[in-house]
């Protein structure tokens, strides 16, 4: 247990920091006490990592100040960070690949022997690092040959050979098997008992509760509150994590629902490289005139089963079915010509050629079907006609109209062409994931609105989205997802965000 | 646009001629101007419509290649094997121009065709390593560069009806297999002229077409600028790739069957030397390709242009001027049509200042 009363080891204060057109962190204060594990609370977006980023120098603060022991400290940049004692893991780890871990951790910071790298002393150090604090790595394994786990620890080696005492961790987990999880909160507990100070990034309410002493909730670029993790347990946490803010409700009709148009049976996809099972055994369904709404936390298998959906991955087990007919095994085209639209992810990577013109982006669902092309010509004449048409119906704005460059439209009006797209490909299925991501309120209303109609005229909508909100507003029934699996089921009148957010995090399966 | 894109390229010329003369004032200030004055036109002035013939068709298998370099540049992909491609193309017009003599007048128009399909095979291979095994084209490619030059090699010389041992050539093709030359070669003056220019434009016109009319080409191209987007949209990427790399090889083969089937200034037709150095007939369509900014028809100019100063160069000779600096040349066009693309603006700015003055 550590002193309440002891004076913190840093103290950040009032740190604001603003990008263009969001205040990603808004007058924060935070303290890190001796010995101490502090976790970070917070939905995405909630500026987590923005708050980390300024402490380890990678971001300078439109205001505030930075304390070590009371004394105001200027961090510029990383070197300034670790001259400091602060050290960093990053969600994705910065090591070279063909470089031994030895190499990895002296990068940067080699004992030289004239004009040569001593590593003998150097290895003995690390092999003694590694035994007081309990982090087993082969130290002349090369990175790509070890273990994700493994690499972590080599991440945590190279702070500590660096001497830091302050150490940040962002989603950590997030990577990590199980078992992993279970080996990383024992070295965290370690690295605790042997006096270090810990800021640990996190998403997950379980592992908080595990292994953190406080807990800083953050929402919306503002810090809620700090919680002595005791006193607090995860539904109060949740609920201070998402807010209590009433969403806008909307005028919805009741669904009238029909047939099932959409059916996921056992489905399992393996990520390739680390064999992990990212969807794992899922399954449901989606009728006519019904909006699903699939919640979860980045990285629990949303995404890929989107890509399974759409036919762009391929589902290691487990059947697809679309209107009845088993397309597990079909093309992207054979399913988009079934009656699948999909609205995806990545906007600039898959959803549009940046580099064309508008019209050819609008066309691109349709280019192959009469009377957009006869015997392998391209009727460009019908491609500006059904430009022209959706630019209007759904008020697309751009330079140079259809013939703008599809890179030059912002981001709200790119969203619409690609909406406008799928739409008008009148489909009965819909795929929808992260509808609304960095748009402004505006273009989000109007995209709501548009989805809702696709609901009245009997579409199949799955949505899927990081923000509880627009799950709440929109779904008729809303799934969560948790690493990879469909934890709860629920309905939005009969759930709150404090619900769902706990299932979120894996709350109720532990 | 069009416009700007010409003007930038006419400017890169102009800078790099210029570089080239700096070149050559520094190697020999004596025979620079003349040299350059040559080079620039003054090789026209005797013979010249014999002279100018050749040079038309020079120009055709660089027309050719240069399609087959910038058709792969549209749909994304590099294709630095057109050596290799051309190598292989000209071995099958050869083969088929020297064994196919049962084909009667038809014998040309069969080697052709053989060359691209022996092309376009050859192209085949890097498109199916690089769509099923990730292996990148440029590095593929050049690799098979060099197999298509040492395989036809030794396929020529393990042959007594295709190889000249005393000469280290291939022999003389048969009559039938040369492109028809009829009144073109009369017009000017018995030169190398064939019909094989009329071919080349005609591809450029047809590649124009594929790239820009029909579906297959739009495709092509939506896998080029973004193969992910084209793949959610429904378009089989692999086969895009694949597609697209027969299609730059057949040209390239094309290219390989324009020359060897050419019937040459003094009908004596144009053999290849079996030796161990690539021919520079498809690094020639890089430059051609990239002056031409990859359009069908800038091509044919650039092809036209590059064919142009490669004959000054060719004449230079006489005044003791080395013929590599052509190739000086080139590179310092396309180093400047490179820049000239991205201080196209800028330069547009500077055209538009001058005027209103």
């Amino acid at each position: 247990m550590i002193d309440q009363t002891l004076e913190p080891i840093i103290s950040m204060v009032n740190i604001t920091k603003i990008f263009p057109g969001i205040v990603a962190n808004d007058q924060i204060n935070l303290d890190l006490k001796k010995g101490e594990i502090h976790a970070l609370l917070g939905e995405n977006g909630a500026g987590k990592s923005t708050l980390m980023s300024v402490l380890f120098g990678l971001y300078t603060p439109e205001s505030g100040q930075i304390k070590k022991y009371g004394s105001v400290i200027k961090i510029k940049d990383p070197n300034d960070a670790n001259r400091y004692g602060i050290g960093m893991v990053h969600q994705h780890f910065k090591l070279v690949e063909v470089f031994t871990v030895l190499d990895n951790i002296l990068l940067g910071n080699e004992p030289m022997q004239g004009p040569f790298i001593d590593r003998k002393i150097a290895k003995k150090e690390i092999i003694q690092l590694s035994n007081q604090y309990k982090l087993s790595i082969d130290v002349d394994a090369k990175i790509e040959d070890i273990s994700v786990g493994m690499q972590q620890r080599v991440e945590i080696l190279k702070m500590l050979y660096r001497k830091n005492d302050i150490l940040i961790f962002d989603e950590p987990t997030a990577v990590l098997t199980p078992q992993e999880i279970e080996e990383l909160m024992k070295i965290l507990r370690n690295l605790k008992k042997e006096g270090k100070s810990i800021l640990f990034i996190s998403h997950k309410l379980n592992e908080i509760m595990a292994v953190s002493d406080r807990v800083t909730v953050l929402r919306k670029g503002k810090s809620v509150g700090t919680l002595w993790t005791k006193e607090t347990n995860p539904s109060a946490l949740s609920n201070l994590m998402v807010g209590r803010d009433i969403s806008f409700e909307i005028n919805k009709s009741s669904a009238k629902i029909g047939e099932t148009s959409l059916e996921i049976k056992d489905i399992t996809y393996l990520s390739p490289r680390t064999k992990k099972a990212v969807v794992n055994h899922l399954s449901f369904s989606i009728r006519k005139g019904e909006i699903v709404g699939l919640a979860g936390i980045e990285g629990n298998g949303q995404s890929e089963l989107a890509h399974l959906i759409a036919g762009l991955l391929q589902p290691h087990s487990g059947k697809i079915f679309l209107k009845g007919k088993d397309v597990t095994h079909q093309s992207v085209r054979y399913r988009n010509d079934l009656g699948l639209a999909h609205i995806p992810e990545d906007r600039h990577k898959y959803g549009l050629i940046l580099d064309n013109p508008l019209y050819q982006n609008l066309v691109l669902k349709k280019y192959h079907r009469s009377p957009f092309q006869k015997n392998g010509i391209i009727q460009k004449r019908k491609w500006l006609q059904l430009g022209n048409a959706l630019i209007q119906k759904f008020d697309v704005r751009s330079g140079k109209g259809i013939h703008s460059l599809t890179r030059s439209l912002s981001g709200g009006n790119q969203q619409k062409a690609i909406i406008a797209r799928e739409i008008d490909s009148n489909a009965d299925v819909m795929l929808a994931v992260q509808l609304t991501r960095g748009l402004d309120v505006g273009a989000i209303e109007y995209i709501h609105s548009q989805i809702l109609t696709q609901r009245e005229q009997g579409k199949a909508i799955l949505l899927v989205s990081l923000e509880l909100e627009e799950i709440l507003k929109l779904s008729d029934r809303i799934l969560v997802i948790f690493e990879g699996k469909i934890v709860a089921e629920l309905l939005p009148k009969e759930t709150s965000k404090e619900a769902i957010g706990l299932f979120m995090s894996g709350g109720k399966a532990s | 646009m069009k416009f700007q894109a010409l003007m930038s390229s006419i400017i890169a010329i102009i800078l790099g001629l210029f570089f080239g003369l700096l070149i050559m004032i520094i190697a020999n200030p004596l025979t620079a101007f003349p040299g350059f004055i040559t080079m620039i036109g003054g090789w026209l002035n005797n013979e010249s419509l014999r002279r100018l013939g050749d040079l038309i068709f020079l120009a055709g298998p660089l027309i050719l290649t240069g399609l087959s370099v910038g058709f792969a540049f549209k749909t994304g992909l590099f294709n630095i094997g057109a050596t290799g491609q051309y190598t292989m193309g000209m071995f099958a017009g050869i083969f088929v121009g020297i064994y196919g003599d049962f084909l009667g007048p038809l014998q040309w128009i069969f080697a052709f065709i053989a060359a691209m399909i022996f092309g376009g095979l050859w192209g085949l291979i890097p498109g199916i390593l690089k769509s099923y095994f990730n292996v990148h084209e440029v590095i593929a490619s050049i690799m098979l560069n060099y197999i298509a030059m040492y395989t036809v090699n030794v396929w020529i010389q393990g042959d007594e009806s295709l190889f000249n041992v005393a000469f280290s050539k291939t022999r003389a093709i048969d009559l039938n297999a040369y492109i028809p030359t009829t009144f073109l070669r009369d017009i000017f003056d018995r030169s190398a002229i064939d019909f094989g220019i009329i071919l080349a434009i005609g591809f450029s016109i047809l590649i124009y077409f594929i790239l820009y009319k029909t579906k297959f080409g739009f495709e092509l191209q939506a896998v080029g600028s973004n193969r992910f987007a084209a793949k959610y949209s429904g378009i089989k990427e692999n086969r895009s790739v694949i597609l697209s790399m027969v299609v730059a090889g057949a040209l390239s083969g094309a290219a390989g069957a324009l020359y060897f089937l050419g019937k040459g200034s003094i009908d004596s037709g144009n053999q290849y030397s079996v030796g161990n150095e690539l021919m520079s007939a498809g690094f020639d369509g890089i430059a051609v390709a990239l002056l031409g900014q990859s359009h069908p028809f800038g091509i044919v100019l650039s092809a036209f242009f590059i064919s142009f100063i490669q004959r000054g160069g060719y004449f230079m000779q006489t005044l003791g001027i080395k013929v590599e600096i052509i190739d000086v040349i080139i590179a310092a066009i396309i180093y400047t049509s490179a820049m000239a693309m991205l201080v196209k603006d800028t330069i547009i700015k500077w055209l538009k200042g001058g005027k209103k003055k």
